[in-house]
């Protein structure tokens, strides 16, 4: 029989109608060698018990392309060897019996140029509920330079952010207004303008404030304003709020970024949970109107922080770079919430680096070029203070915004000076880093130096010296560097 | 008041050593130093005057220094800062920018306000010194 006429029997038995296993389908080819314009994944797997992964990796592959579960002859009237994602590695998680890593390539086609949301249709569509996996997680991406080309990213990046706030060196440093809830505008200005004259760049409104009965938005962001004004006529720096401009619908966004941009904020903020096609439409008005747009993650940990379910954070980030957020909340390692330092390592990188290369001790698994596509400043926030400043910088380096909330406006000296001891420690802590000193040994000693001239700082380092959030995280890396001898 | 643009502006001001060991940082980067001074203060006075070129080609603390001194001794009664300026692509902007001589005396910044539609102000800050024709406006 010559070739031809095999491959015609073969397609035959291919499209024969009933169910065939997905594997069988085209969705696995272990020798597949993906393109450079492929996009790729990688899926943490849990089959049910019975499952071959081989055949959960191709069901996923399948879910998250072209597959239903029965075979369709409608296939035929396409070239569906180019639409059917292709899992080509499949390989036990080290150290678990029943979870795998399932690598898969989709052709750059399936997706549509420039939309989250039909990337994310595609990949965490249907396929989270397929029944034969227990529990099924995103744990990364490739995204090849002919799509990151597509989007437009960053409105602002971190090079003009800094430019247009002319501050350098340093991380920047904010907080976030408390009461989270109850203030009246009046009253919510003053800790913004007390914050900011007391030396943070930046106060932030909280991911829940809206335009509630005790604080109509319109209050919020005229006195808020004052308050940015006042500070910089203080100090003679570029100050700012972060005016939350979510709301239930694209045109209250609109109409209060618009209001945001004629009282002359430098910076809007958004919730992540007000989705990603929404998330694009902002930073598109961001970019038209030279805001910074900062994004709070508020709901993420439902789906992220979980190890063998959802969708890992790293993923979540470089969405966002394509989707163009200038700030996103990425994690402390030291605070109050979720954060393996490997794990944020990872996700740092992904903001803040032109590409980051492939490195499973720090959860990346791919090499990805964001082909000139701005950085995003990631934000750290949640129970941290002024003692450790030290260990903020080791880990987050200086492209980060450092939010103190409690650890300003719980200053026992007021707000003010928890303001100041907080840009006191940064500044004195990236003067001994540049000096060459060891920060993250000597950095109690530097700040205890720092506290003789500072007696705010000196207070905060005496009221939080012993506070410290010692969990172990969920979110870990499965691959573990073992250094070897040279 | 005190002026707190650039980096170091909430510590007490760096002594000559202290400002040497960032220019050594900086040379470390690969980063190419600039002086630059001003009696304009205003936040968004983005071009300071420049005291020459960046210096591409210097690799020694002690000439960036040496500069810084002949620019303070030039303007004693203006504000001189050093920016570090890093070409990596993906960068090419300034990395440190730190100030390292002020005038003795400084009058801050009045905030003038003219009301709008509705609740809205207009804000404007004016710096003191500049009620002054440059040259004359810190004494």
């Amino acid at each position: 029989m010559n070739d031809k006429a095999k491959q015609a029997r073969d397609a035959k038995e291919r499209y024969t109608p009933g169910v065939i296993p997905y594997a069988k389908m085209g969705y696995y080819e272990p020798d597949y060698v993906p393109k450079d314009t492929d996009i790729l994944a990688v899926f943490r797997i849990t089959p049910q018990e019975g499952v071959d992964p081989v055949e959960a990796a191709a069901a996923v592959a399948g879910e998250s392309s072209t597959a239903t579960w029965t075979v369709v002859w409608t296939d035929r009237l396409t070239a569906s060897e180019n639409y059917r994602a292709k899992a080509y590695k499949v390989e036990r998680v080290p150290g678990s019996a029943e979870q795998y890593f399932a690598y898969i390539a989709y052709d750059l086609d399936l997706f549509e140029p420039g939309s989250i949301a039909n990337l994310t249709a595609s990949l965490i569509g249907n396929v989270f509920g397929f029944k034969p996996v227990k529990a099924l997680r995103l744990e990364d991406m490739r995204l090849p330079v002919a799509y990151v080309k597509t989007f437009q990213g960053p409105p602002t990046g971190i090079v003009v952010e800094r430019e247009r706030l002319d501050k350098f060196g340093r991380p920047l440093l904010g907080a976030t207004a408390k009461p989270k809830l109850g203030l009246s505008g009046k009253n919510y200005g003053r800790v913004v303008y007390e914050a900011l004259k007391g030396g943070l760049d930046f106060v932030k409104d909280d991911e829940n404030i809206n335009s509630q009965p005790f604080m109509h938005w319109r209050d919020r962001f005229l006195y808020a304003m004052e308050a940015v004004n006042r500070a910089g006529a203080e100090s003679g720096e570029v100050k700012g709020h972060y005016l939350n401009v979510t709301g239930a619908t694209m045109e209250d966004m609109y109409e209060r970024a618009e209001f945001a941009r004629d009282v002359g904020s430098v910076i809007v903020m958004i919730d992540l949970v007000i989705g990603y096609t929404a998330i694009q439409s902002m930073a598109k008005w961001s970019r038209a109107n030279d805001m910074i747009l900062h994004l709070h993650r508020a709901g993420h940990a439902t789906y992220t922080r979980q190890k063998n379910h959802g969708i890992s954070f790293r993923v979540i980030s470089k969405w966002m770079r394509l989707a163009g957020v200038d700030h996103i909340h990425a994690g402390t390692v030291v605070g109050k919430l979720e954060g393996d330092p490997a794990v944020i390592a990872g996700i740092y990188d992904t903001l803040r680096e032109p590409r980051t290369p492939e490195n499973l001790s720090h959860g990346l698994f791919f090499d990805q070029e964001w082909a000139g596509l701005r950085k995003v400043m990631p934000v750290a926030s949640g129970g941290i203070h002024a003692g450790q400043m030290h260990q903020l910088i080791d880990y987050l380096g200086e492209d980060v915004v450092l939010q103190f909330g409690g650890g300003t406006i719980g200053h026992p000296m007021g707000i003010q000076a928890g303001a100041t001891a907080n840009r006191v420690a940064l500044e004195a802590v990236i003067l001994a880093r540049n000096e060459g000193r060891d920060i993250r040994t000597e950095g109690p000693q530097i700040l205890a130096d720092a506290a003789k001239t500072c007696q705010p700082l000196r207070a905060a380092l005496d009221t939080w010296k012993d506070i410290t959030f010692d969990y172990t995280s969920t979110d870990t890396v499965d691959y573990v560097t073992i250094p070897t001898a040279a | 008041m005190r002026l707190t643009q650039g980096t170091f502006s909430y510590l007490p001001d760096l002594t000559d050593a202290q400002i040497s060991a960032q220019i050594e940082y900086a040379l470390g980067k690969g980063w190419a130093l600039g002086v630059e001074y001003t009696d304009d203060p205003h936040p968004r006075n983005t071009y300071w005057e420049m005291w020459g070129l960046p210096m591409f080609d210097l690799h020694d603390a002690a000439g960036v220094m040496q500069e810084v001194t002949a620019c303070r001794a030039a303007q004693p009664q203006k504000y001189v800062r050093i920016n570090a300026f890093d070409a990596t692509r993906g960068w090419e902007t300034v990395r440190l920018s730190f100030i390292v001589h002020r005038p003795a005396d400084e009058p801050g910044f009045r905030l003038e306000r003219t009301e709008d539609r509705g609740r809205t102000i207009r804000y404007t800050l004016h710096a003191y010194a500049t009620d002054k024709p440059p040259g004359r406006r810190y004494g």
